[in-house]
């Protein structure tokens, strides 16, 4: 089994460091593979960002994305730049406040960025996604990423990435139903 | 300083703090070199992290001197390494042959990118690999290797330390672009199972300063052993043709014996230090050969063609330089057919070629994006096909 995912906003929403914290998930904490891949180039800050990460049962030999599984989009212009990329029946993930989707998508939806200022930081809505990302694919599990969410951010702001991590993940365990 | 030096554990990490974390867990302790994409995160990590271990980073004015630097600090026994990519390795290569001829220890990493010249700075390349075989002048051996993760770039970095120091050569770590930058699993094993080779050193004390010639080797493995400068020992270091002392001799004869023994003690050492990986070769009648980024193409294809039922296998050349000549003439006795496959137009292949009597088919391409498994599985397919 091989899962390919696709993480993508504009430069600056945190799209790297979700990317990274979620293979380390996988490939530590779960004991599984993974391989996450960047595009480095000046298209990096401010455009269309992603974060590239290969999941799967087996050491990984090709470790491009090629066509996503998964897609999580947190901005208009990645939605638009990278849903072709996508398999057509891919498992589509938006902040919907930002994102309009094709009409023939049907995306899992969650306002993400207006659930982080909730929380008071923006910065965290990488978190509130992960979370709903957590929530809604089976490819990862809650306790794998709460670590991986630990190790990865200092100290002093873990309680407050957990908190997002949480917020996003019992937006859908609250009863958010797929379109 | 107070921070571990071997960061022991199971990490996500990046190729390129791979390579400088198994810098840190080698010893080396000494970093000179000027940023270039796509090896920049090297020398960013290590500013980073040698001050935490007590060691010295510096950043040059450029290449030349970057090997200048390293081949200075390694001279006075500190590990030593650079980072750059295919610009900055054309730099280098002057001094590379001064280390040789030196025999000075060092650690030139390159992290190739899409070339010549700027070429695709952030974009993956195969294409330095004739270069660190014959970039400097003069005829000469030079031992490289090409990781194909990020966890191999942590080892070879480890290993390319310690070939350095046992055997007074430099050493090119040939990663590229993709796995430089990619992230993957990486463990690093406790500081007490990082292995480590020794520099041979001096018998006698500083004292006894007749007695010790600092180029006079030893026959076994035709290696000098080395005192360092500030020890007391009268040493002398020159570039031009030197006998034992170490002192210039403009002589045809000494210039034939140095240059000589400094190939053949690559030579002669080599299985010490060549690595290969092999997969289904034991009834492989189409051999792919491969390395580095592509090598994990390579992989996937031949499992592919397995599955079809085509007795495809792999040689994975983790050391490029010795070139495995021994071990690819011996699969010239069982294979139909060779496929090389690599991200340049054709290096490795004529190697191949030097050694087989069959076609060798060539998967190239010229750099920016990793060559997939599928052109791979191809070119298996069709040697596969022909009687």
């Amino acid at each position: 089994m091989r899962i390919e995912i696709r993480i993508s906003g504009f430069g600056g929403q945190g799209v790297g460091l979700a990317g990274s914290i979620l293979g380390k998930a996988i490939a530590i904490h779960d004991g599984r593979e993974a391989v996450m891949t960047q595009a480095y180039g000046p298209e990096a800050r401010g455009g269309a960002s992603s974060a590239n990460i290969v999941a799967a049962d087996r050491p990984i030999d090709y470790p491009f994305v090629q066509h996503p599984d998964i897609l999580v989009a947190l901005s208009q212009e990645a939605y638009t730049k990278f849903r072709p990329d996508a398999r057509p029946k891919a498992l589509i993930l938006i902040d919907d406040d930002l994102v309009n989707p094709f009409d023939e998508d049907r995306p899992f939806g969650i306002p993400a960025t207006r659930l982080a200022e909730e929380l008071g930081q923006r910065i965290v809505t990488n978190m509130v996604m992960l979370g709903f990302f957590t929530a809604v694919t089976d490819v990862v599990s809650r306790a794998a990423m709460e670590e991986a969410i630990k190790s990865s951010v200092k100290d002093k702001f873990v309680e407050l990435n957990l908190s997002a991590f949480t917020i996003g993940f019992e937006f859908h365990r609250s009863g958010y139903t797929h379109e | 300083m107070s921070k571990p030096r071997v960061r022991a554990g199971k990490f996500f990490m990046h190729g390129d703090h791979a390579c400088a974390e198994g810098a840190l867990a080698a010893g080396c302790n000494f970093f000179a070199g000027y940023p270039i994409t796509p090896s920049t995160e090297i020398a960013e990590h290590l500013a980073y992290r040698l001050p935490q271990v007590g060691g010295t980073f510096i950043q040059m004015e450029d290449e030349l001197a970057s090997v200048a630097a390293i081949i200075g600090a390694s001279a006075a026994g500190v590990r030593s390494m650079t980072a750059t990519s295919g610009p900055g390795l054309s730099l280098m290569m002057e001094n590379l042959g001064l280390a040789v001829m030196l025999e000075t220890p060092c650690v030139i990493v390159d992290i190739q990118r899409g070339s010549p010249s700027t070429g695709l700075p952030t974009m993956a390349g195969q294409s330095d690999v004739m270069q660190a075989r014959w970039g400097s002048h003069g005829d000469y051996e030079i031992v490289a290797y090409a990781p194909s993760s990020p966890q191999e770039i942590f080892d070879l970095t480890v290993l390319a330390f310690n070939v350095a120091d046992r055997f007074r050569t430099p050493v090119i770590l040939l990663g590229d672009e993709v796995i430089g930058h990619m992230m993957e699993r990486v463990v690093i094993p406790p500081e007490g199972e990082i292995p480590h080779w020794e520099r041979k050193r001096p018998k006698s004390p500083p004292e006894n300063k007749g007695d010790y010639k600092a180029f006079l080797a030893d026959d076994d493995d035709l290696v000098p052993p080395m005192a360092h400068a500030g020890e007391g020992y009268h040493v002398h270091f020159t570039g031009l043709t030197h006998d034992e002392l170490g002192y210039p001799d403009m002589d045809a004869d000494t210039h034939h014996r140095l240059v000589t023994r400094l190939g053949e003690k690559i030579r002669r050492n080599a299985d010490q230090f060549i690595r290969a990986e092999e997969l289904y070769l034991d009834d492989a009648e189409i051999v792919v050969i491969s390395y580095g980024c592509t090598a994990r193409s390579a992989r996937r294809a031949v499992r592919e063609a397995r599955e079809q039922g085509i007795k495809a296998g792999i040689l994975r050349l983790i050391s490029i330089w010795p070139f495995p000549e021994k071990r690819v003439e011996a699969l010239g006795e069982q294979a139909r057919a060779f496929i090389v496959a690599e991200m340049n137009l054709g290096q490795i292949r004529r190697e191949v070629e030097r050694f087989v009597s069959q076609p060798v088919v060539g998967v190239h391409h010229a750099g920016g994006a990793m060559i997939p498994p599928e052109p791979i599985f191809e070119a298996i397919c069709s040697a596969g096909s022909k009687t």
